[in-house]
């Protein structure tokens, strides 16, 4: 199998607090991956590791690698923006620029330099149809992206994502603000984007892991408790605990 | 007391609180108006605002220059405290380390604080006479007002642009730089924009304070009544002439200084009901639930 994503006996520290303690996790390239586990497992931490994110925090401390493509994303000489455009996030909040919709999606574009406008009109276009909002917006573009609704907003965050065409995209909750319709929406394109993308989705929700997932790590106190298939998880857990948390008996 | 009672005495306290502060306020402005309109009654009200001669002595009351010196002081010194004041704002909210804002923070809010006259004092024993050696004439000039104001509005616009911009929602920077945008450009294109609203706020007080300056105008601008010819001239700002005269105008004189000061409220009012407007329609424009 061949693995876009290998991060090996990852710790990170905020402060003296130990948020992940030796994580070693490989990602599948064009598969959907899923992290599940309790509130302040280290999920959410965990991908924001992957584009760096967490590097905004001024107590953040790591040490382990990640590698992308079999390269150290935390070697000193990697420009932190070329990486961040490879690898794409999606927040558990819709956080749509106070823009229009067009300036939205473009945004990405612009920051890297193309201010072509047809070509900018065309991948605008591409990506909105991408994340399956084209119909909805096509001819308001223009508009305020704070006018749409939550779902809507979501899936142009996901558009204006796959417009700088990320290898892999990081999904922080995605659906946990929006309602069950719009969810369902944002779960067919998750179905969709896979072939072309690498998704890494943290979830709260174990049908939704079930349903959008091919593999999935289940992650407790700061370190994977058990990670694979994810039918394997969810039907034979190796792990006790594993088994208490799918099955609701905590978390 | 009942809770019936209480609440009853808290409302009204908070409305005859409310009430009494209106009323003092209209009192003064009734007073104003009754003082200064026998003024521009008796000497024409075209006379009054276009005059270009202010002469108490042979009976002229013109304050046209003294509009266009209280304009130009005001609008020379937001040329220069405006970009000066929201750069900083910027460096401070998005750029100094954590340890240099805890310095620079109240030093610049101290800086707000300190009286007019010092900086006035400041401005005749140190800027007048470099002005002068510098760029010739008397050192006494629009210009020189307009540095001391530019220094004494710089707090105003920093701190208030720097909350602006710190209240820009954290998800905003972080989308920005998720799709791979430099700091620079994250500031540039999303978090500055969206904290205008706030950034116009900021010019809105600043603007307010140097067109209400006097005493350290007096002390600096030369005050003599005339439409400056460069910005080198010495001027005379409405507010100036208030201060000034003050002493020892009667009759229609006292009166005329009265009607300088109702030229002045509708200057204020005209100037912040522009600058609402453009915050207004900015507001507007951005969209979005904060600020």
């Amino acid at each position: 199998m061949e693995y876009i994503i290998e991060a090996e006996n990852l710790n990170v520290y905020f402060d003296e607090l130990h948020i992940l303690k030796g994580v070693s996790l490989k990602i599948p390239k064009n598969t959907v991956t899923a992290l599940i586990g309790p509130s302040g497992c280290g999920k959410s931490t965990f991908i924001r590791t992957l584009n760096r994110m967490n590097d905004l925090i001024s107590t953040f401390r790591m040490d382990g690698t990640v590698l992308l493509d079999g390269e150290d994303i935390y070697n000193p000489k990697v420009d932190v923006v070329d990486l961040r455009k490879r690898v794409g996030m999606v927040f558990q909040k819709p956080n749509p620029f106070p823009k229009s919709i067009f300036d939205n999606v473009a945004y990405g574009l612009r920051v890297h330099g193309i201010n072509d406008k047809d070509i900018l009109e065309h991948k605008v276009e591409e990506a909105l149809k991408g994340a399956a909002l084209w119909d909805e917006v096509e001819n308001i573009l223009d508009k305020s992206a704070m006018g749409l609704s939550g779902g809507q907003q979501q899936r142009l965050c996901i558009a204006r994502t796959i417009a700088v065409e990320p290898e892999v995209i990081l999904m922080d909750e995605p659906c946990s603000a929006l309602d069950p319709i719009s969810t369902t929406k944002i779960e067919d394109l998750i179905h969709k984007l896979k072939k072309d993308y690498t998704i890494i989705i943290v979830t709260h929700n174990m049908q939704q892991a079930t349903r959008v997932s091919k593999y999935a790590a289940f992650f407790l106190h700061g370190e994977i408790v058990e990670n694979g298939r994810t039918e394997q998880i969810f039907l034979e857990p190796c792990d006790q605990r594993t088994e208490d948390y799918i099955t609701g008996r905590f978390g | 007391m009942s809770r019936w009672n209480e609440e009853f005495f808290i409302e009204k306290g908070l409305l005859l609180t409310a009430v009494s502060s209106i009323i003092i306020i209209t009192l003064i402005i009734v007073f104003i108006f009754k003082e200064g309109l026998p003024a521009i009654q008796s000497y024409g009200f075209i006379n009054f605002i276009f005059g270009m001669d202010w002469a108490p002595s042979s009976g002229q009351y013109g304050v046209f220059p003294m509009i266009i010196g209280s304009l130009g002081i005001t609008a020379l010194s937001l040329l220069m405290a405006v970009p000066l004041g929201i750069l900083c704002a910027i460096f401070l909210a998005e750029v100094a380390p954590a340890r240099m804002r805890k310095i620079l923070n109240p030093t610049i809010q101290t800086l707000a604080g300190i009286p007019s006259v010092v900086y006035g004092f400041f401005g005749l024993i140190l800027l007048v006479p470099f002005m002068r050696i510098h760029f010739g004439g008397t050192g006494f000039s629009m210009f020189t007002a307009s540095i001391i104001l530019t220094i004494m509005i710089l707090p105003i616009i920093v701190s208030v642009s720097e909350d602006a911009i710190r209240s820009i929602p954290q998800e905003y920077k972080e989308a920005s730089l998720a799709l791979g945008a430099t700091h620079w450009q994250t500031i540039k294109n999303v978090i500055f924009p969206a904290a205008i609203p706030g950034v116009i706020t900021s010019v809105i007080l600043g603007m307010g304070r140097a067109i209400g300056e006097t005493l350290a105008i007096i002390m600096v601008a030369g005050n003599v009544v005339q439409i400056p010819g460069s910005i080198m001239d010495p001027v005379r700002a409405l507010t100036s002439n208030i201060a000034i005269e003050m002493g020892y105008a009667t009759g229609i004189h006292y009166n005329a200084l009265f009607a300088t000061g109702i030229v002045l409220i509708f200057m204020i009012i005209i100037l912040l009901v522009l600058a609402n407007y453009l915050h207004y329609k900015k507001k507007v424009t951005v969209g979005g639930g904060y600020l």
